[in-house]
């Protein structure tokens, strides 16, 4: 009797130690999975690769460090093949504390590709009240963004003279972990007709389904799996790619805990009968 | 009058804003422009009466000893000394994001951290929680654990790797030969399938019952009949 009682209340510290233990051994190991790229992913990759040299896609970063260990990836594999494919960038944000994250994988990845500030891609900041922001683009982005985020005049870069809403913006990368992706379908795409697809954390990605489904969005990166995957379909390994095995250990470790737990809950049930 | 003078500015501002937004011509299209932009500093002015009230609340603390109020002290010097790096950088770098800037420094070293730390801890809680909260006690309660379990295993390559050495064993049967039912990949797909149906239909609902509430309260809203937002009503 007191086994199974045992097995059904486990000590949480045993628990945490566990899946310490399964979040660094991977890691430490380097262990590899192979990774299984889904339609939705291959969706959103394609909605880029379509695109001719010279477009211009904004990202839009609305997320912050909290969740930048599944979206930030997500960032790095989408920049690598804007730059890849010689496509402009605009970066934007409506998570105030997102937008360093913005800048920190636009300088590493630009440097990468030798690309220059201005001339390929430009950081234009966060302004708050991102409904405003986004409805409001439709018509004039100098109505919100009339510099960039170091206040030097968006009209002193030659690719944004000729951008004023979305008519020239040939498709939104939203990067969300809350509620924001809603308005960018809501306003941007149902209303301007703007084309998009998300990257989202796996908490929030199920929210975009429906979305999906409609054909509002064009595909979904979901969680870490999600950068795994756009990485993958990029040939560029990166901390998506790496992350998977620990995910996938800690998955396994959870599905067996789970087991153990209801095995214990069963027989302690047969026994009481 | 007090009380009548904003439920009429809410009135017209609100009718006007349904208008302009189905009519994007003129003069009603750069009208919601106009909105829009003062909608967008009225929400920059927001965060200064954030920073008002979070300042005086925690110097309340401070100021009568409330327990924990060390706490109040460190979350004080926190958003003090960030804002003034913030100012700092600002005007010396022309924005606080620029690399190399003290308020990069601190936000690569402390913030990230900080933020990482607090929802990794996550993971250890969910599996806490997972195993014992996941107990197949009704029929309900087994639905949602399997869909977790097929998802956990759907969501990453442990579901290939499984299916394949499942596989690999049912082909150890002689006179079987299984090997192409690898290519099924049936966790990833189970799990694709319970995204895209059961999971959607479920969220479908809930969108728009919520945007059905959220409609019905803007038109209360709207019309004066809710009146929670007017302090004292």
């Amino acid at each position: 009797m007191k086994f199974w009682e045992r097995l059904g209340a486990i000590d949480r510290k045993i628990i945490y130690t566990v899946i310490g233990l399964a979040v660094i051994i991977p890691l430490v190991t380097k262990l590899t999975f192979p990774i299984r790229v889904s339609d939705t992913v291959r969706n959103a990759y394609n909605s880029i690769e379509r695109l001719p040299a010279g477009s211009i896609v904004m990202i839009s970063i609305d997320y912050d460090a909290a969740s930048g260990p599944e979206l930030q990836p997500m960032l790095i594999a989408v920049l690598r093949h804007c730059f890849k494919k010689n496509i402009k960038v605009i970066l934007t944000g409506h998570w105030a504390l997102g937008l360093p994250l913005g800048e920190i994988a636009l300088n590493q990845v630009a440097a990468e590709y030798h690309k220059k500030y201005g001339q390929d891609y430009i950081n234009i900041g966060y302004r708050p009240g991102y409904t405003a922001l986004i409805v409001g683009i439709g018509r004039e982005i100098r109505d919100f963004f009339s510099t960039d985020y170091k206040r030097v005049p968006i009209d002193s870069f030659a690719f944004m003279r000729r951008v004023h809403n979305y008519n020239e913006i040939n498709l939104l990368v939203g990067l969300e972990a809350g509620a924001t992706g809603d308005a960018w379908v809501l306003y941007a795409g149902a209303r301007y007709g703007l084309k998009m697809f998300f990257g989202a954390t796996g908490v929030s990605a199920p929210d975009l389904y429906p979305y999906l489904q409609a054909k509002q969005i064009e595909g979904i990166l979901a969680g870490l799996q999600g950068a795994a995957e756009y990485e993958t379909l990029i040939n560029e390994k990166g901390t998506g790619t790496l992350g998977m095995p620990t995910q996938s250990v800690v998955h396994g470790l959870i599905i067996i805990f789970i087991i153990l737990g209801n095995i214990s809950y069963f027989v302690l049930r047969r026994k009481k009968e | 009058m007090r009380l009548q003078i904003p439920l009429i500015v809410v009135l017209v501002t609100g009718l006007l804003l349904i208008v302009t937004f189905f009519i994007p011509h003129e003069p009603f299209g750069s009208l919601e422009q106009r909105f829009l932009i003062w909608y967008s500093i009225v929400a920059g002015f927001t965060m200064l009466l954030g920073l008002d009230s979070l300042t005086r609340y925690h110097l309340v603390r401070i100021r009568d000893k409330i327990k924990g109020w060390g706490f109040s002290i460190v979350l004080l010097l926190g958003l003090f000394i960030t804002l003034g790096l913030g100012f700092y950088s600002w005007a010396k770098y022309q924005s606080p994001f620029t690399l190399g800037s003290p308020f990069m420094f601190l936000y690569t070293y402390v913030i990230i951290p900080l933020q990482a730390t607090m929802f990794a801890l996550l993971a250890f809680f969910i599996a806490s929680a997972a195993y014992r909260a996941f107990r197949a006690r009704t029929t309900e309660a087994t639905l949602l654990l399997v869909a977790a379990v097929l998802i956990m295993l759907g969501r990453v390559p442990l579901g290939g790797w499984l299916w394949h050495r499942m596989v690999d064993f049912a082909d150890l049967i002689p006179g079987t030969h299984l090997a192409g039912l690898k290519n099924l990949e049936i966790f990833a797909r189970i799990n694709d399938w319970i995204m895209d149906i059961p999971q959607t239909a479920a969220k479908r609902g809930i969108f728009i019952g919520a945007t059905l509430g959220g409609i019905v309260m803007s038109i209360r809203i709207i019309l004066g009949i809710e009146r929670s937002y007017i302090s004292g009503s």
